[in-house]
């Protein structure tokens, strides 16, 4: 028994249809399915957030979401943030500001981050380094981690002054 | 990490999930956010046959006032919880727990459903004396939280029954705090604690406090709620009453912590929960 269910999910602004397993996980098929590989599994767990990816507008694990709970849905990966070849603010800042080392959980920051800038354009230290609870780094100590997403959130506060 | 397969259905109505549910039998089960259910299905401590999606039902989502109720919708997630402050403590405690991204998925509904005694909306469903509202193929019942929480992971609500909503008294003239222990930000509480206090010119007309996993289920700390009512609303009559937080509890020892060390968790917890309260302490 192998139970299918299609599914029509718009993908970093592509409508993608696929009949997929009901047990097969978001994260599966954006990675196995559309080889969408930004994202990564880091724990299995909900725990480390590696996998993060916006649903609807919202940062979530999608190691924890089926992908038939998308069914219908937007999802934004690390890999739709870029807007006509440029980079987003918050890639830029932890590009600038080294954000990362070995990079495992640069995606999934990046995406929480671009959740929180989202709520909130002017977070202060505190909201950043709250809105990044559910994203584990094993490298960097997070100190650049948090300068990053405060120097993004400045320069997109700039740019809307320049605008 | 793959759950087995299981058959799948996200129906449009209450009616049609209802049904669903019923014809699934034993093994069937509602998904709501799934950051309960999926977990464990991942680890294959849960095998249903079949899930019952409710994200499609109409009206199961979102926060009505009327009456001094607060009438909250079992679909409505920690995050809209969260991001209304002004319904006091039930969106301080939802935005406590885990972190941003589960609060996004997880429900109020999923978790009183659940039964996990780690879980913090349960003490404070119990503290509020607030009741939950089910619905099944027989019709409609309203049950109290003093009757809900059974067991560990075991609820009141029935195996073809939905829950639809969450019954809250609004106590707007209580000052209200929740503290959590944790090992990391994003943990699940080692003891949990949310206060309620009614303060009549500095004497507190009323107290009420809530345990978050000092048992298989959530529990009242009487003993401090009536040491505490009719008596100062001060640190040092706090302080006291707060030592009573342990008794009567029954805390599972685990990897994080030995009941002995949840014991003295829940008094320093209590203390700090019901300063917040009555506003001795900043949040
Ligand atoms: C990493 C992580 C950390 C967490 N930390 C915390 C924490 O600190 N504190 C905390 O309180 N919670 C925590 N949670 C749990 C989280 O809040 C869950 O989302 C919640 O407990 C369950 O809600 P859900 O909507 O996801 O339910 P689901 O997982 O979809 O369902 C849970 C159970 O309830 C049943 N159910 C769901 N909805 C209904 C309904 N309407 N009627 C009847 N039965 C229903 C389901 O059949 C299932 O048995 C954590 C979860 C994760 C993954
Ligand atoms: S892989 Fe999803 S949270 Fe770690
Ligand atoms: S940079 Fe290596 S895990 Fe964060």
């Amino acid at each position: 028994m192998s139970v299918r269910v299609s599914v029509s999910i718009t993908v970093n602004g592509e409508i993608k249809e696929r009949e997929v397993e009901s047990r097969l996980l978001l994260i599966h098929f954006l990675r196995d399915e559309l080889g969408l590989t930004g994202a990564h599994v880091g724990c299995d767990t909900t725990n480390c957030g590696a996998c993060t990816c916006h649903l609807d507008g919202e940062a979530v694990k999608t190691c924890t979401v089926l992908a038939v709970q998308a069914d219908g849905s937007d999802i934004v990966t690390i890999e739709g943030l870029a807007q006509n070849g440029s980079l987003h603010p918050l890639q830029e800042a932890f590009w600038e500001h080294h954000g990362l080392q070995c990079g495992y959980c640069t995606p999934g920051m990046i995406m929480a981050g671009a959740d929180l800038l989202k709520r909130n354009p002017d977070p202060s230290e505190d909201d950043v380094r709250e809105a990044l609870e559910g994203s584990l780094c094993r490298c960097t100590g997070y100190h650049n981690i948090v300068k990053a997403v405060q120097a993004a959130a400045q320069a997109g506060q700039s740019r809307e002054v320049a605008a | 990490m793959i759950p087995v397969e299981f058959e799948y259905a996200a129906p449009d109505s209450l009616e049609e999930a209802i049904d669903a549910l019923v014809q699934g039998g034993e093994d069937a089960k509602l998904l709501a956010g799934g950051h309960s259910l999926l977990p464990l299905m991942k680890l294959r401590l849960a095998a249903p046959t079949m899930l019952v999606d409710l994200r499609r039902v109409p009206g199961l989502r979102g926060v009505e006032r009327a009456d001094g109720t607060l009438r909250i919708g079992a679909m409505t997630r920690h995050a809209d919880l969260e991001d209304e402050p002004e319904l006091g403590l039930i969106s301080h405690a939802a935005g406590l727990i885990a972190d941003r991204q589960v609060r996004h998925r997880g429900t109020i509904g999923g978790s009183l459903a659940h039964g996990d005694p780690a879980s913090d909306l349960p003490a404070v469903l119990l503290a509020c004396e607030g009741s939950v509202g089910v619905e099944g193929s027989d019709g409609t019942r309203e049950i109290p939280a003093a009757e809900l929480f059974q067991d560990y992971l075991t609820t009141a609500v029935g195996e073809g029954e939905v829950m639809t909503e969450v019954r809250l008294p609004a106590l707007t003239d209580y000052g209200f705090g929740y503290r959590k222990f944790t090992r990391r930000a994003e943990d699940w509480a080692m003891v949990g604690v949310c206060a309620l206090v009614k303060a009549d010119n500095g004497t507190c007309e009323d107290a009420r406090v809530g345990l978050t996993h000092m048992s298989s289920v959530p529990l009242r700390a009487t003993a401090v709620e009536e040491a505490l009512r009719g008596s100062a609303l001060d640190a040092d009559s706090i302080a006291r009453a707060a030592e009573a937080a342990a008794e009567g509890t029954g805390p599972p020892g685990d990897l994080n912590a030995t009941p002995e060390y949840k014991r003295h968790l829940a008094r320093v917890l209590t203390r700090r929960a019901l300063e917040e309260a009555a506003g001795l302490t900043a949040a």
